[in-house]
Order: C-alpha cells, then structure tokens, then sequence
C-alpha cells in the first residue's frame, strides 16, 4: 500500500529531540523513517539533527543510528552497508539511510556522496535543505539563494544577502546516473513520502533533496513551516522532479507561478531585497524553469 | 611457509590471515603495495571480504568506522599527507572505540613535497587516541598485523590500532618472512565479539555527543582503557609465542642496557643498524645500549624508565620534530625519566628527515657524543641535526 499523511505509521523513531519548534529537517528525518522503518540505520553528520538528536543521555533515535565525521555521511553509510552484507546480517528490508544538511552535503560532504554513487553502493542519502548552516548560526553554504541575507553574507550597503545561486544538487547527482534521484519539500507531504517509499524500494544509491524551511534562519513564525515549503514550489523558486532509469520527470508544473514578491516578502532574510531585485530573481527563476522542462518530461500540471 | 617479500606484501598477508570483513582504503605511495596485494586477494578468492574503493583517505578511514560500527573486523591503510588527512577521522573511530586496525606506511610531510619515509605523520598525531606500534623488520610487520586485531578487537580495550612501518625502508624492502598457515591464524585470532555495535533487536545510538557534565567519563574511559591495553599486549604477545614460536618483548625492547652507561633510544628499522653499532662498541669495550620503543601508545613510561634506570646519559635517535621544541619521541622519553624522579644528560639526534640516510657513522658520532655528555660536558642545545644544519 502507498503511504501518505492519512496512512503513515503512528510510530515515532525520532522525537525526544530538541529541534526548535517548526524545524522543517525534523520533519525530513521523521517522516522518512516512519517509511522506512526500524531496521533502518542512519547516520547523520555534524548539522542540526545531529546537534538535536544526539545529545547523551537524551537520544532520540529509537533506529540504530550513529553520527558521521561532517564530511563523511555517504562515506559512513558506504562501511555501514558493507559492514552488514560482509557478515550476512542485513535485515530484509534495512535502508541504509543518511541525513545530511545542505552544507554537509552541497559543500562539504559533495566528494563523499559522488564517491558513493560511483560506487553504486545500496544507500539512501536525504539532504535535509535549509538554505544555510543553521546549526552554527546561518551562514552561508552554496545552497543559500540570491539575495538572503545570512551572518556571513548580511545584508548591507553593498549587498543585499548572499550574491550566489543555489548548487543543483539534482543535476549533479544525475549526471553520475545515479538509479534514483529526486528533489521534495516538506510543504508537500504526500510527494516527499511517496519519493521515500520509491528509494526505499530500489537497490543501488538513492538521494531525495528534501526543501526544509527554517523558522529561525529565514525569519518567519513557526507555525508557518509548512506555508512556507508549500509556497517557495508554488512560486517556482523550488520544484519536485524525479530522475530515474535516465529520465527525469517534473512531478508538478504549476503552469502560473505564485507570486515570487509575497513569498520573498514573508521571510526576513530577504528585508533587504529592492524590487529591482525580485525582478532579477524571477528572472533566474524562469530561466531554471525553462531548464527543467526541457529535461523532464511534465508528469501533471 | 618461508618467502621473500616486501613488508607491504608481508603486511598484506597478515591482513588476509586476519580475514576482516571490510578493507577501505585510498592509495598514496608508498603505502600502494599493501592495498594491491590485497585487491588480488580479494580478486583471487584468497579473501572474502568487501574491498571499498573510496575517494579519499577521509571516505577510508569514516567508512571504516562505519563498518565497524556493524561489529565487522576492518583495515585500512595510508600514509603521510593521507593520515593527515584522516585526522579527524582518527578521533572519531578512537572515541566511537571502533577496533580498526590501520597500517601506516611512515613518510615525510610536505612541504617540501616529499615520498621518502620518516616519522612525522604519525607522531603528529599520537594524542588522537589510537595505540601507536612501530615495528622494525617485515616478520615483526606481518606478526603486528595479527596480534592488531587481537589488541584492538579485545573488549577491555576496544580501540584501533595504528601498525608504523618505515617508508620503503621496511615497506619496500625483502626480507624472509615467515607466513602462517590459515589454520594455526585462526586459531590465535578469534572472532571480533563486541556489544559496541548496531543491534536490530536493541537499537542503538552509536558515537553521540556529550556535554561538560559527562564528557570526561568517556576521555576517563579511553586513558584507563588504554593503559589498561599493557597488559593485554603481553597477553597477546604470550599467546601468539606460543602459537607461531615467536616471542616480542612487549612494549619496549632493551638491548643491552642492563649494565650501560650510555643508551640510545629509537623506534622502528633503524634499530637494527643501532643495535650493531652497540655490538662494535660493546666489543670496543664501551658499555653502551639500544632501547627500541615499540609502542608510543600506550606509552611505556615504567618500562622505559627501568631499562634507563643506570645510564649516566640518554639519547633519542628520532625521524621527527616538532618545530620550535625538540623530538617528540624525546619529549616522551624525558616525561618518563622526570616521572620517575631523575633525569641523567640528554641528547635529541635528529635525522632520517625525509629519507635521508642515518650511517653507522653517525650512530657512532652519536654514542661517542652520549660518553662525552656523561662525562659531564654541558651542551648549550640538546636538539641536534644529524649530518648538520643548513
């Protein structure tokens, strides 16, 4: 049966932990194991679910779980998954699975992860994306997009945030063919537990780029974590596709985009932004569109 | 079976009668030979085990905890810049008390760029919580090889095992090597058994964090642990004696120091060269000694200070130095003479730097320079530069 937020499991492998409240990469590693299940084992590197899972002698992993070197997450799940099928001892149904943020992934974990996918090894790797190093007080990684301000790309006289694109991920992880590739966002549940259930079940290495809005490092109220996943792909400035057997597939092509200004508007790491330059970023918006349509092939619209 | 081979091969066959699950490993010369014998043993059907083909020396050593975090016996083995490169590796898998057993091939550091071995990269890194061995000779490298995973994997110590073999001196180098067969290696090394694993049935949280309040528990744990491998390396040492016929001396070996006056200390191959020139000086009627330190870590300060316990002076014979101070292993050797209540003249001779070659002569420059410090002549630095300074 496929899971979705009515029929997902009651069962909790992660709580107990100290994520501030709307945290949107809790959601990421809460959800994901619901599918998974407890014989997953995951391993997290340096970065905020580690930060808030792992804190002795409150640990709330209720999965065998470890934390990794920053760099070594796909590298940690590669000896994991070779450890368990050299003695035999894999369960049936075991997903090797990492957690990793997108500057342990993006930035300092990129060498590790294509490292795993050269390999092919039988792991499932999330990038839990909120926009910057969040747990050491948002700083700018190359997943920050143009014009959000962080404590080391602050808004000010001469700039207005970060003056740099977001990394494809996406792109990168499929140019090395990787069986299983996708991109997600916690404002659109059934997708993301839908894309989990699909990595889940196919052998080889797998990686979801899971959109993670955070309250504290965008600047909205956490009640609106949610809102706010659901709103940056309903403005284009993130989107849902799939790359699987060669092909990629765009899961959700609003056709019109939501307006680019309110979502911007609603986080205060964009207070700086002028009007001049919204209009720059929906232009870089539509070119990446123009991009994805012509790789993917539009599942709905 | 008697054969003629390298200490990397020699090493490797040490590996393979160890039988570990899981081998990750990146290539960097002149550690190479031992990762491609072991690729052909694992390609032959010689060894079953999972070969990782990682990207980095980084991607080896935190796939090798991974691995060993599923109670797999694990190996791994670099050099040089690639330790380094490691580093922060090597505290994880100590403090995760993850038995790895790791083979360096001891080399220098750039800059200036250079393959040639000396001792820096290791020593560098002898407070990242790992037992440290350095063996002299490619028998010693394949009997360290077995005993490693004996050592590391035994439950009241629980941490990896870094095996030191100078750079080509040994790694490169044939020698007749006696190679056990599988059976007799079996019946010395059991099977890796440790509650610090993954457990379907009892899930786990492995390698967390911990706070002020309960941080030092756990450093507590890894020194007391670690002192505590002494003994079992005399176990071991004991056991494998009686299995293969060979017996080590433990941590340190004292050659001749019972009744000399001046003793030169020293770690790895070298010391084969030191211990002839004490036997010329012996027959010279100089009464001079060898202590060849096998473990920096655990540190043998008690045995150390017991084999020094009559000389009038002491020299270190190092391939390191810690810029702006002295030797490291001189450093050690002085902390285990101050702890014991007296400290005799000291010398520190730096040499063998990046593969530069320590002569007969200079050992018995050396020894001739500890008779003239026990005479009592005073020398303004005790830091000295074999073959001179620039």
């Amino acid at each position: 049966m496929s899971v979705n937020a009515r029929t997902m499991s009651d069962d909790e492998l992660f709580y107990g932990h100290k994520a501030c409240p709307g945290c949107g990469g809790a959601l990421v590693v809460r959800q994901a194991l619901k599918v998974l299940g407890k014989d997953a084992v995951a391993a997290l590197p340096a970065g905020c679910m580690s930060a808030t899972g792992f804190n002795f002698p409150q640990l709330a992993f209720a999965n065998n779980a470890m934390i990794t070197p920053f760099a070594a997450t796909a590298s940690v799940l590669s000896g994991i998954e070779a450890g368990l099928r050299a003695q035999g001892i894999k369960p049936d149904g075991c997903t090797v699975v990492g957690f990793a943020g997108d500057g342990g992934t993006a930035d300092i974990g990129l060498q590790a992860l294509s490292g795993a996918i050269d390999r092919n090894d039988d792991v499932l790797y999330f990038c839990y994306d909120n926009e910057a190093y969040m747990n050491t007080g948002i700083q700018r990684s190359s997943e920050t997009p143009f014009g959000a301000s962080t404590t080391t790309t602050p808004a000010g006289p001469s700039h207005p945030g970060c003056v740099t694109g977001k990394k494809d991920l996406f792109a990168m992880v499929a140019a090395q063919g990787i069986p299983y590739a996708a991109t997600a966002s916690i404002g659109y549940p059934n997708d993301l537990l839908k894309k989990v259930e699909k990595a889940r079940d196919i052998r080889g290495t797998r990686f979801i780029h899971v959109m993670a809005p955070c309250p504290v490092g965008w600047g909205f109220p956490s009640s609106d974590t949610i809102a706010l996943g659901k709103g940056i792909v309903d403005c284009g400035l993130w989107y849902l596709a799939e790359y699987e057997d060669g092909r990629f597939t765009l899961n959700r092509d609003p056709g019109r985009f939501a307006s680019v200004a309110d979502h911007l508007r609603s986080q205060s790491r964009y207070r700086a932004l002028t009007d001049a330059d919204i209009v720059t970023i929906e232009a870089h918006r539509d070119q990446v569109w123009q991009r994805l349509r012509q790789r993917c092939s539009c599942e709905s619209s | 079976m008697r054969r003629f081979i390298s200490g990397n091969d020699a090493f490797a066959e040490g590996v393979r009668l160890a039988r570990p699950h899981v081998i990750s490993a990146y290539p960097i010369t002149p550690q190479t030979t031992v990762v491609e014998a072991l690729s052909s043993m694992v390609e032959d059907g010689r060894l079953q085990a999972e070969y990782l083909h990682v990207e980095s020396e980084h991607s080896a050593l935190s796939a090798a905890m991974g691995a060993s975090a599923t109670g797999a016996r694990t190996f791994t083995a670099t050099s040089s810049q690639g330790l380094l490169y490691m580093a922060e590796c090597l505290t994880y898998v100590a403090g995760g008390r993850f038995p790895v057993v790791m083979m360096n091939a001891n080399r220098a550091l750039a800059l200036p760029w250079n393959i040639y071995g000396d001792q820096r990269d290791s020593l560098a890194l002898l407070d990242h919580g790992w037992i440290q061995l350095y063996v002299q000779d490619n028998q010693e490298a394949l009997d360290a090889a077995l005993m490693a995973f004996a050592i590391a994997e035994d439950s009241r110590v629980s941490l990896p095992f870094m095996v030191n073999l100078d750079g080509f001196a040994l790694t490169h180098t044939y020698e007749p090597v006696d190679v056990p067969d599988q059976a007799a290696a079996d019946e010395f090394l059991p099977p890796y058994v440790t509650a610090n694993k993954f457990d379907f049935d009892h899930p786990v949280s492995l390698g967390y964090s911990a706070g002020p309040e309960f941080n030092r528990y756990y450093a507590h744990a890894h020194h007391r642990d670690m002192v505590a491998a002494e003994s079992v390396i005399d176990e071991v040492e004991e056991r494998f004696a009686a299995r293969f016929g060979r017996r080590y001396p433990g941590l340190v070996e004292a050659y001749r120091c019972d009744d000399a006056e001046t003793v030169l200390v020293t770690l790895g191959s070298i010391a084969g060269l030191v211990r002839d020139v004490v036997d010329e000086l012996r027959a010279e009627g100089r009464p001079v000694g060898l202590l060849r330190i096998r473990y920096m870590r655990p540190f043998p300060a008690a045995a150390i200070a017991e084999a020094l316990r009559g000389a009038s002076a002491v020299g270190v014979l190092e391939k390191d130095i810690s810029y702006g101070a002295e030797g490291t292993v001189f450093t050690n050797v002085l902390s285990a003479l101050a702890r014991r209540g007296s400290v005799p003249p000291v010398r520190d001779f730096i040499g063998g730097l990046g593969g530069d070659d320590i002569t007969r002569e200079q050992i018995r420059d050396a020894f001739a320079e500890l008779e003239r410090a026990a005479a009592g002549e005073q020398y303004v630095d005790p830091v000295m530069f074999l073959g001179g300074a620039a």
